[in-house]
């Protein structure tokens, strides 16, 4: 499996670090309630097909990336910066 | 305390030459990590330009030549590798002294890239990594930095506690590539 990093260019998996499920640049507001952090914090979908993911070219650059990648298939769709802003939630 | 001897990274390991493969230790002299500030990254360059000679590399690229270079080294961050890095960069970017840091170390001779090719998860041949070209990469387990200086030399820079790692991953590879004959 290679990531195309969008500074390095396309390397090795050896070279990422997976954090999981980029659901982490959604973070709640401090006074969201209970359900909403519940949620952040805890509760996962575990889908098979394309998933937007959090990983870091540890090894290389040192960027964290969005990585939209289908479990299914294997197929990479899109690696991203995250400090590009596109990616940010609420 | 008096009489304190520097101690170099990779001292009694190297030099090393098996095969078509020599590798020996370098001392780059002062290296120094020069991280732009938001929006300074043009000015630091400028700023770099005018003490040191060379622009700040793009990414997976070195600037400069022997004895003063500039070296990508990440995400907004390149190493100076050679002269005391002058203050007047402190205005635009972030400089962190990383001299006794790393271990740098060439590999040198026909036999470098395809030993090199057993350690490092990149095309490090001569047709895309051409001189100059440098990338923030793995040697074996290892995060390092590796430079092409030349048709068949290469920079290598390891954390320096990594330095026996590094040289014994090298030896290992270049017996390898020299038993294959």
């Amino acid at each position: 499996m290679r990531l195309t990093c969008p500074i390095c260019g396309a390397r090795d998996r050896r070279e990422f670090y997976y954090q999981g499920d980029a659901v982490a640049l959604y973070r709640p507001a401090p006074d969201a309630g209970v359900d909403a952090w519940d949620d952040y914090v805890h509760l996962r979908d575990n889908p098979a097909g394309v998933r937007r993911e959090l990983w870091q070219h540890e090894a290389g650059c040192g960027a964290w990336l969005v990585a939209e990648r289908n479990t299914t298939t294997h197929d990479v769709l899109s690696v991203s910066l995250v400090t590009d802003g596109t990616e940010r939630g609420a | 305390m008096d009489e304190l001897v520097a101690k170099s990274p990779c001292a009694g390991l190297l030099p090393l030459e098996i095969g078509a493969v020599r590798v020996e230790e370098v001392d780059l002299g002062v290296l120094t990590t020069i991280a732009p500030y938001a929006g300074q990254a043009a000015a630091t360059s400028d700023a770099l330009k005018t003490a040191h000679g060379m622009a700040f590399p793009g990414a997976n690229r070195m600037t400069g030549k022997e004895g003063a270079r500039a070296i990508w080294f990440g995400r907004d961050m390149a190493l100076l590798a050679g002269p005391s890095c002058d203050a007047t960069l402190a205005v635009h970017a972030a400089l962190t002294d990383q001299s006794d840091a790393w271990a740098s170390v060439t590999a040198s001779g026909a036999g470098a890239e395809a030993a090199l090719a057993r350690l490092v998860p990149v095309d490090l041949r001569a047709a895309t990594f051409k001189r100059g070209h440098s990338v923030r990469t793995l040697v074996q387990h290892m995060n390092g930095s590796v430079t092409r200086l030349g048709p068949d030399s290469f920079l290598i820079l390891v954390f320096r506690a990594m330095a026996p790692t590094l040289v014994h991953d090298l030896k290992l590879a270049m017996e390898a590539v020299a038993a294959r004959g």
